[in-house]
């Protein structure tokens, strides 16, 4: 650095000398994340309709619970872990068992971490304006280092893509006096699309796109492995949409399980 | 677009903005506008540039407060964002010690690149000691060697800016420029250790502000910095995974897999 | 001498762009101690600016290429004024050096089998330009600076080099002062390197950047160098027109190399109007066999718009003066066209465009895949420079070596584009062996501090004076005078009222104050640019007067035909002992026989 030469001085928390509406983005991030953390919560421990089943009705189960871990009455439907155990408190909504898991997944992606780091933390608040803190750690120590299990968050999402699309796959059956019938209603679509927009996400994850092919350098040489990654890396160009789109649609499928479930709104047959 | 007024920053850190007033006619970018002042009413006026197209990536400054090539940033979009009866503001970068004026000191960069290992190629494919490189793989490492190294990835990132983390950071364009050579076709260097410890890639909180002023459009965050971290990861945080490849690599004697 | 900084090379190289990079690390592997001084930052030069490609006879995409054709197209490009062992080396080594520069990292774009891809260029026989879509030149110096970095090679940034120090007739050493703080600092050498560039700056419309002001020419000709061929000046047919302050930027040979075809306001390719006798025979006549060429039919011949660069810049000149300009006085370059041909269209041509692409879009505002360009001829290249031997790139002046642009001798009457990248490799790296090997063998010389003294007096003056002219607008009216009077086609009167032009402008700059203080002052730095800039203007001009037919990119208006006699030697400037300048008519590098044969062979 030069001679006797000063740096300038650090910028307040919210100086900068850009002209545009720099506070909107984060704040929308915000107000956005906050909603959904909100409601899932809420959700979560509400844990009550979640589930539609029984005579001719599709079968939806919301993505919040799914898979089906406990019986739940009435419906006398398949669970993984049969009834719910009496041992456990009655506070403890499956939904707790589950959500870690997509939970994690977002916490962890590289989309999203910058956007919170931004929203919630003003790390930066935005580009090219100042900071509250001056003391900085990153994510280049504890305990932000733990970020860094971003592809086992993945391997488990991925799973999760498995069973939900095995619930939009239930979700195109009915039981009509004790007979399946083949058949969609607008919650098989709402189901259908879930499933289809968080696969656009999880599969569009950044470390996916390194474990299919990122990590090599000449995947001319593995020509099944260059598809793959240039599959992952078209859906990863639009990580973000991938990532918004998908939130919104978690959260109206568990909505619109709800209301059907609580008698609010009805499922339309589509055929 | 008739007489537009400047608040220019002149002197160093311990300078302040100046008020000045030029003619602007159609096309011009800010960079002439800074020429005319400083042929009509400041001949000092500090500021360095070269091509004067966005090829040589000297002539970063802030205008408006956001930091940009004054070669290639044009005064009607300036002024669209320039609220009428203000003044249009330009200053150094703000992340490296000013020396006068517009002009940064960026030496630190140079410094930088030095302590990033150089490329070391393997061995020749062919008898006539050339390289057979598929077009599909040079695409990839092409994008990040379009950097122009006008440092305002550097300026805006701000580890760098607002933490002062020199020392410990390499920044955005090092990161760019260790990504060309990690994922080189022909390069055979290994440079992880290195980017978790020295050079910091863990400071990266990937808040993507060095992709938006890339003025050659680099991806940097996406293409470049994330997959080094995933490097990384394959490294040093991924113990099943290290173990899955340890088991498949047909070289177990190397003592462990590496990318 | 206690307020000089001094440091100590054996071989000291002016100028950070390719042959400057080239001959520094090339030097340094020669086991001496290098120091590189360069006006900008490391990797700024002018050399990021070249587009097109690095032309090396690889044989990659045509087998049919090789050394002996290549240097049969540098030399018929060159009007045969070339120093034909300059171009023979050019042309062998060429290859070599673009495999060098893969070894050190870059990358260039492949063929099918992986290997390096070549373009079509103007004046080239076959696709022989290595290049990386067009930013060819950037690749080159990046590769170049990240490899030179780790030689142990002195790097001072952001220093102006005023005067070349001597002792007896051998250089030993320079002053220069850095812009950072305005100080001066002595380089002490056994040899120096000039790898400065051109003298582009002189005009005012011009492809280069402020660098390119004539420094190299200048100190070499105040040091008792030769000048040669200093009347061939390129003028690039394709720069911006619109809008005014981007006029002169250059849009690269590749548009017309990857179909881009100019039109004039009548919507007719007028470069079919006008073909020159001796390209006739590998000109196609039809626009379809120009794009099946381009398409890279071997069969085909190239189409009229990649004939050489003095010529397509001369037929828009005569399209815009005779009334069919396009609107703001160039003509259309047209490449959008090419979606009646390929079906993505514009995907290609931003991939194999990229800055052409953005370039327009950011500075004009114009989608180049959906509409034409208007271009125009800009001044780009110089052909003239200092005298060097052909082998080992040392000047008149012992220890004093030049490699690139500011070397003159490879390109002739005119530079085939593509051979200016390859130019600073081969030369560069000679000049670096040269310049060590030389070192090695001679002690360092003493330095005169009277003569220090007196010109850094001389280059403090303008700071000191108070009230006189702004060196902007000497500069500027230079620039313009230059442009009006020595610029693409020029006549006897003109030439004359240039000179006494140039005799006005040197009194004024004489008295130019500049106000401020050294710490990083543009206002001086332009007062001492002057100089240089005055000097290759003068020599320019009396050069371009003295020439009395039209060769390559020299073009009289009073003398239009290629006089035979003229063929046979290069005008040569130097200093005369009474500080004069001198001119003599030196007669060309005899071409060996075997060469002669192969350009027979070539014809």
């Amino acid at each position: 650095m030069s001679d006797g030469q000063a740096f300038f001085p650090q910028a307040r928390f919210g100086q900068t000398l850009r002209r545009d509406h720099w506070w909107v983005q984060p704040l929308l991030t915000f107000l956005g994340l906050s909603a959904f953390i909100v409601y899932s919560t809420a959700r979560a421990v509400h844990g009550k309709h979640f589930l539609v089943a029984g005579d001719d009705a599709q079968f939806l189960l919301s993505p919040f619970f799914s898979p089906l871990l406990f019986a739940h009455a009435p419906h006398n439907v398949h669970a993984w872990l049969g009834e719910f155990p009496g041992w456990m408190p009655q506070w403890v909504s499956p939904a707790f068992l589950i959500l870690w898991a997509p939970a994690g997944f977002r916490f962890t992606c590289y989309y999203y971490r910058g956007a919170y780091y931004k929203a919630f933390w003003a790390d930066p608040i935005n580009c090219a304006v100042g900071e509250p803190r001056s003391s900085y750690l990153g994510e280049h120590s504890l305990p932000l280092i733990f970020q860094n299990i971003h592809r086992y968050f993945f391997y488990v999402a991925a799973l999760f893509i498995g069973l939900l699309a095995h619930d939009a796959y239930l979700a195109c059956w009915r039981t009509q006096g004790g007979v399946e019938h083949f058949g969609m209603s607008v919650g098989t679509l709402v189901l259908a699309i879930n499933c289809l927009l968080l696969g656009g996400y999880t599969f569009g994850c950044h470390s996916a796109r390194h474990l299919v092919g990122g990590g090599m350098d000449e995947l001319s040489q593995a020509p099944g492995r260059h598809g793959c990654y240039n599959c992952v890396s078209s859906l990863n160009s639009r990580h973000m949409v991938w990532a918004w789109c998908s939130l919104f649609w978690v959260g109206f499928t568990d909505l619109y399980v709800w209301m059907c479930a609580s008698g609010v709104w009805k499922d339309i047959r589509l055929f | 677009m008739g007489r537009v007024n400047f608040q220019i920053w002149r002197g160093t850190a311990t300078g302040g903005f100046q008020e000045y007033a030029t003619e602007i006619t159609e096309g011009m970018v800010v960079l002439d506008a800074v020429h005319q002042i400083q042929a009509e009413s400041a001949n000092d006026l500090a500021c360095r540039w070269n091509c004067k197209a966005g090829k040589c990536g000297s002539c970063s400054a802030e205008v408006n407060g956001h930091p940009r090539l004054m070669c290639m940033t044009r005064m009607d979009e300036v002024l669209k964002e320039t609220p009428p009866g203000r003044a249009v503001t330009l200053r150094p970068m703000q992340a490296f010690v000013p020396v006068r004026d517009l002009v940064a000191d960026v030496s630190w960069n140079f410094e930088v690149k030095k302590r990033i290992k150089p490329f070391r190629p393997r061995q020749p494919d062919a008898a006539d000691g050339t390289w057979r490189m598929a077009q599909s793989d040079v695409d990839r490492v092409q994008e990040f060697r379009k950097c122009i190294e006008c440092f305002l990835c550097q300026n805006v990132c701000h580890v760098l800016r607002d933490h002062r983390k020199h020392d410990e950071f390499i920044g955005p364009r090092f990161l760019v420029y260790a990504a060309a050579l990690e994922m080189h076709p022909l390069d055979v260097e290994d440079r992880t250790d290195e980017l978790r410890k020295a050079h910091g890639i863990g400071y990266c909180n990937i808040t993507k502000c060095c992709t938006k002023v890339c003025p050659e459009h680099i991806t940097i965050t996406d293409n470049a910095i994330i997959p080094l971290k995933e490097r990384v990861v394959d490294r040093h945080y991924d113990p099943f995974g290290s173990l899955w490849r340890w088991f498949h690599s047909t070289d177990k004697a190397s003592g462990g897999p590496s990318s | 001498m206690a307020e000089f900084q001094t440091h100590e090379h054996d071989v000291l190289v002016i100028g950070a762009g390719g042959a400057g990079l080239r001959a520094a690390i090339e030097a340094a592997a020669g086991g001496v101690s290098v120091g590189l001084v360069c006006k900008s930052l490391l990797g700024k030069a002018h050399t990021v600016m070249a587009e097109g490609g690095l032309a090396a006879a690889l044989a990659n995409v045509d087998e049919r290429d090789s050394w002996k054709v290549h240097f049969a197209d540098t030399m018929r490009g060159g009007q045969y004024l070339n120093n034909p062992r300059m171009a023979e080396l050019h042309a062998q080594e060429a290859p070599g050096c673009v495999h060098e520069l893969e070894s050190w990292g870059a990358l260039f774009d492949r063929t099918r089998d992986g290997r390096i891809l070549q373009r079509n260029f103007g004046g080239h026989a076959y696709p022989r330009l290595a290049h990386v879509g067009d930013r060819t030149g950037l690749e080159m110096i990046r590769t170049l600076q990240d490899h030179g970095i780790h030689q142990g090679i002195d790097v001072h940034m952001e220093c102006t080099v005023v005067e070349l120090l001597k002792d007896g007739s051998r250089v030993v050493g320079a002053l220069a002062y850095d812009r950072e703080r305005g100080r001066f600092r002595i380089f002490r050498a056994k040899a120096i390197v000039l790898a400065t560039g051109g003298i582009g700056r002189a005009f005012k419309i011009t492809s280069n950047s402020w660098e390119y002001t004539g420094d190299g020419q200048s100190l070499a000709y105040h040091a008792g160098a030769d000048l040669m061929d200093m009347e061939f000046i390129q003028f690039h047919p394709t720069g911006m027109v619109w809008p005014p302050s981007v006029r002169g930027i250059l849009v690269t040979e590749g548009v017309r190399g990857e179909g881009g075809v100019l039109k004039n306001s009548l919507g007719e390719r007028f470069m079919f109007n006008d073909i020159p006798e001796p390209y006739r025979k590998s000109t196609s006549d039809t626009p379809e066999e120009g794009w099946r060429y381009v398409t890279g039919d071997k069969n085909a011949r190239r189409p009229p718009e990649l004939l050489t660069r003095d010529h397509v810049a001369r037929c828009i000149r005569r399209e815009v003066r005779e009334g069919r300009g396009s609107p703001h006085g160039g003509v259309y370059l047209d490449i959008a066209w090419i979606k009646e041909r390929i079906a993505n269209a514009p995907d290609h041509i931003r991939k194999k465009l990229p800055s052409m692409y953005h370039q327009f879009m950011q500075l004009a505002n114009i989608d180049i895949t959906a509409e034409p360009m208007e271009v125009g001829p800009t001044t780009h290249y110089t052909m003239g420079g200092v005298r060097v031997n052909g082998d080992t790139q040392m000047s008149t002046v012992p220890g004093l070596f030049a490699a690139g642009e500011v070397a003159a001798g490879l390109h002739g009457a005119n530079r085939l584009g593509g051979n200016s990248l390859s130019d600073l490799l081969v030369f560069g790296k000679r000049a670096g062996a040269h310049a060590a090997q030389y070192a090695k063998a001679h002690g360092s010389g003493a330095i005169d501090i009277h003569a220090v003294d007196t010109a850094a007096q001389k280059a403090l003056a303008p700071l000191d004076r108070t009230g006189g002219e702004s060196p902007y607008q000497i500069q500027q009216d230079l620039q313009e005078m230059m442009q009006a009077k020595v610029g693409i086609v020029r006549q006897e009167s003109e030439l004359q009222e240039a000179l006494v032009e140039l005799d006005k402008l040197k009194a004024r700059a004489a008295k130019a104050s500049a106000p401020g203080n050294r710490e990083y002052n543009p206002g001086w730095h332009t007062a001492l640019d002057l100089t240089c800039l005055l000097t290759v203007s003068e020599i320019s001009a009396r050069a371009a007067l003295e020439r009395k037919e039209s060769r390559g990119a020299h073009t009289r208006d009073d003398f239009p035909d290629k006089v035979a006699e003229w063929g046979k030697f290069n005008l040569v400037f130097r200093r005369g002992t009474d500080g004069g300048m001198v001119v003599e008519r030196t007669p060309l590098v005899p071409l060996r026989d075997e060469l002669k044969q192969v350009i027979e062979e070539h014809k």
